[in-house]
């Protein structure tokens, strides 16, 4: 396998683009990337598109061309990547997959959603479609209802009482302060989250993701293409891996772990030949709180059912014993779902590039990053190093 | 008539969804006064006639013991149907599990399809052109909100398992009667959602001359009469018509009032009568007879005599219990699980 | 849309839907809900229908406050994961019951009732929920 770096990186805010569409921010994000990779797009070899329901919100398939035409690079190959809120995890996957094996040398992918197109209720009905239409949609439980009942597990099984996982929020917003990426720009207290209105017991309004439109893009290359286009701050991608776990929650043996998870940072981090405790900076998929606490536990830097004591301790800030999703996450950098996971890669893009202002980890050298399609029926991860 | 073989009961049951309306609360919306029962059964939003036809008619089938493949008769009377055109019987059958081989068919007359239902089922086994037949009487009854239908318009379902008498039977079906005319008392026409009747004229020449008629035909035909009876169930608009009518065939209110549960749960329609029968059942002893007569709009009775046998007491529905679990809701909650808000 | 008002979808699903019908796998001894050919935790292509028992107790759930499609009107309604007398865990609606007074371990019991609407029109989606026992 070749190596594979990221040349380039760029995104759009996350927030409510009312005049611009999907294809536009796709656009956008794509050729600020290309651009911060400092290369001629007649160079990509290769488009991926993350994204997860174009065909539900705007009745919009074939994104590949679609994209590559919009951003004046029609007669490249190019594909939409699809697994639900890992879309984008799996768009950067199959990127790098691209280069890895040797086919491409330089290769771009971007992951992109439009939400705001849509009424609430076709949002949530189009975030079902990664669920059981069968016997999980046909049952009325939505999206939101599925993670609270992980979560209501949890709370139960291990004693732990619901505000010192929702203090993640909390975390969150204060981290997005900073980013002038992210969809919320503004603290939350504590008291704001756990008096937020119920949308699906216990899980409350500020628990959740927003709903945004986004898109981030990258350019990934090989070594020898590195070589004729050399940049200053670079970033290998020394892993990235996948995993999937049996569909439906209620099939699971367990409903407070997250196997798949568990699956792709093992082999990422092996491949690698990293210890979690050599991470410096975390991207959890926090699109619930109780998400963001299990990813803790998964990689081991608390025991089951006590992930909240880092959050508590304030253990997640920069400084802190696992720096995480500080830009501010899904929760508050935002979750345009298909997008979300080639913003978790551009986010740890920019703390290796030492880009982060005041959110800014110092020595950061690894980042990892976890990005879960459905109840983590799919995990997309990705590890990243800074070269010196 | 009485059937050429031998014919009994042997496994019934009933249903009664968990919500209730009190009529002082219908009272304190719409000013009536004077409500002729205390409260009744109001469905969930997601009940209909069918799925309470089904959990009546799985209860009967479990209590029965019979296997499923010998059930060859589903026959659903109700004036609810969730459909104009489908069956509700071919639900309930495969529900049932007693699917393809079965005579299944949905049946109309007001409240008294199901009792037509079970004369039907008796006289397809009797005639032994099935082994088993299941008789439902269901319904979830529409009433335009203040019309006086309103506070009495309940929702409930029995059922009945009906096979060749034997030593383990309930009881044995002894005779039926059925006594029709073309009295329109009551109506509703195709594509309208609630019914139409006609106040007092519902009374005397609808359901009273139906109702004594067939209980007369039926005694006479058989020579019966009404000492021979140790319970009486009438089909129940409401406390007082069965009442009066046990007085005007010469039967005690004793022998009445333990078959009476349309004070708890209001006129369930087709089910009201077998309601009834099913609240006797549950407390008769072996050996003793029950008359059950049956009023629908339009109109007509079904008069049957039952006899009890071994098998009566060694199960019992879950009626009582039904009886007994209930959610309170008021005109505002009600008005939603009926589906009046759109 | 074209998938949510589909009649034949709903109608090859109805044992499995109407009658809880599983599958247990000859080779794990797995029990899962709805019955398919190949086991999801083994892989054995072993997989024989059965009838789940109808009774069970709540493992978790939760209250569905913003109805997804096709569920408008119905809300608030509970869902939960229910363990059933022999080990198979089914997802389903809980009814007949306030959200508040719902506990996990709580003892339910099947019943037949109306899932959604295809339209109003449509044909009316019917399956197993479930009460609490007492």
């Amino acid at each position: 396998m070749k190596r594979v770096y990221i040349l380039g990186a760029g995104a759009t805010k996350v927030g409510e683009h009312w005049d611009k569409s999907l294809r536009e921010l796709a656009v956008e994000a794509l050729l600020s990337a290309i651009k911060d990779a400092g290369i001629d797009k007649r160079e990509v070899e290769a488009l991926y598109v993350g994204n997860m329901m174009s065909g539900e919100l705007q009745g919009q398939e074939h994104l590949g061309s679609l994209i590559a035409t919009w951003s004046g690079m029609a007669g490249i190959p190019a594909f939409k990547v699809e697994a639900a809120c890992a879309s984008g995890g799996a768009a950067v996957h199959q990127a790098f997959l691209a280069v890895a094996s040797g086919a491409y040398d330089c290769v771009a992918v971007v992951g992109v959603e439009k939400m705001t197109d849509a009424l609430p209720s076709d949002v949530t009905a189009a975030l079902l479609t990664a669920e059981d239409q069968e016997y999980t949609v046909f049952v009325g439980a939505t999206f939101v209802a599925l993670n609270a009942m992980v979560y209501r597990y949890y709370l139960s099984k291990y004693g732990v009482k619901q505000e010192h996982v929702a203090q993640f929020a909390v975390h969150c917003h204060r981290m997005a302060v900073a980013n002038p990426y992210a969809q919320f720009r503004r603290e939350v207290k504590l008291e704001d989250v756990m008096s937020s209105p119920l949308i699906a017991d216990p899980i409350r309004l500020l628990e959740c993701a927003p709903t945004g439109d986004g898109a981030a893009a990258l350019v990934l290359c090989d070594e020898e293409y590195l070589k004729r286009n050399p940049r200053d701050e670079l970033v290998e991608i020394a892993a990235s891996a996948a995993a999937t776990d049996i569909f439906s929650v209620h099939e699971r043996k367990d409903l407070s772990t997250v196997a798949s998870f568990r699956r792709a940072a093992e082999c990422a981090l092996k491949r690698a030949k990293v210890e979690p405790e050599r991470i410096d900076v975390l991207e959890a998929h926090d699109a619930f709180t109780i998400l963001g606490v299990l990813t803790l536990e998964e990689l081991g830097f608390a025991p089951r059912g006590e992930g909240w004591r880092l959050v508590v301790e304030g253990q997640l800030a920069p400084g802190g014993k696992i720096p995480t999703n500080t830009m501010g996450g899904l929760k508050a950098r935002g979750h345009p779902v298909g997008a979300t996971g080639v913003y978790q890669v551009f986010d740890l893009f920019t703390q290796l590039t030492e880009r982060a202002g005041s959110n800014q980890v110092d020595n950061a050298e690894i980042g990892f990053a976890g990005n879960f399609g459905g109840v983590a029926g799919t995990t997309v991860v990705h590890l990243l190093k800074r070269v010196r | 008539m009485i059937f050429s073989t031998k014919v009994g009961i042997s496994g019934y049951g009933a249903y009664v969804p968990v919500y209730r309306v009190r009529d002082s609360e219908i009272e304190r919306i719409w000013g009536g006064e004077g409500a002729p029962v205390e409260e009744k059964s109001v469905p969930g939003l997601d009940e209909d006639s069918l799925t309470m036809a089904f959990e009546a008619a799985r209860e009967a089938l479990t209590m029965s013991g019979v296997n499923r493949e010998d059930v060859g008769a589903v026959l659903v009377g109700s004036e609810s149907p969730p459909y104009a055109v489908k069956p509700s019987a071919t639900v309930i059958s495969e529900a049932l599990g007693v699917t393809p081989k079965v005579i299944a068919i949905d049946m109309e007359f007001a409240c008294k399809a199901g009792t037509t239902a079970l004369i039907l089922a008796s006289a397809l086994v009797a005639s032994k052109a099935i082994k088993c037949g299941l008789a439902i009487g269901t319904d979830n009854a529409q009433a335009k909100p203040g019309d006086e239908l309103e506070y009495t318009a309940g929702a409930g379902a029995a059922a009945f398992l009906i096979s060749e008498l034997s030593s383990d039977s309930v009881a044995e079906i002894e005779c039926a009667f059925s006594y029709v005319t073309d009295t329109p008392d009551f109506w509703r026409r195709e594509g309208e959602k609630y019914p139409r009747h006609t106040y007092r004229f519902t009374g005397e020449p609808a359901y009273f001359h139906h109702v004594i008629s067939a209980a007369k035909g039926l005694m006479e035909e058989v020579g019966l009469k009404p000492s021979d009876f140790d319970y009486v169930v009438f089909h129940q608009p409401n406390v007082r018509f069965p009442l009066r009518a046990a007085q005007q065939l010469g039967f005690s209110t004793e022998r009445v009032k333990p078959g009476i549960v349309c004070d708890k749960i209001g006129n369930t329609y087709a089910a009201s009568s077998l309601i009834g029968l099913v609240r006797v059942l549950d407390q008769a002893k072996p050996g003793q007879r029950i008359l059950v007569v049956s009023f629908g709009s339009g109109a007509g009775s079904d008069a049957i005599s039952l006899v009890t046998r071994e098998g009566v007491g060694k199960r019992r529905s879950s009626l009582s219990t039904l009886l007994e679990r209930k959610i309170y809701v008021d005109y505002g909650a009600y008005t939603k699980l009926k589906g009046l808000l759109g | 849309m074209v998938w949510s008002e589909s009649v034949p979808r709903f109608w090859r699903e109805r044992a499995r839907k109407y009658r809880l019908v599983g599958g247990r796998c000859r080779k794990c001894n797995s029990i899962v809900y709805p019955h398919r050919s190949v086991c999801p935790h083994c892989g054995a292509e072993n997989m024989e229908p059965i009838e789940l028992p109808r009774r069970g107790k709540v493992v978790t759930f939760s209250v569905v406050r913003h109805p997804p499609r096709g569920f408008e009107g119905k809300e608030p309604f509970l869902v939960a994961v229910i363990e059933l007398e022999n080990g198979a865990r089914v997802l389903s609606q809980l009814v007949d019951v306030h959200p508040e007074d719902v506990k996990e371990g709580m003892e339910v019991v099947a019943v037949f009732r109306r899932y959604r609407e295809q339209a109003p029109n449509g044909i009316i989606e019917y399956g197993i929920k479930f009460r609490p026992l007492k």
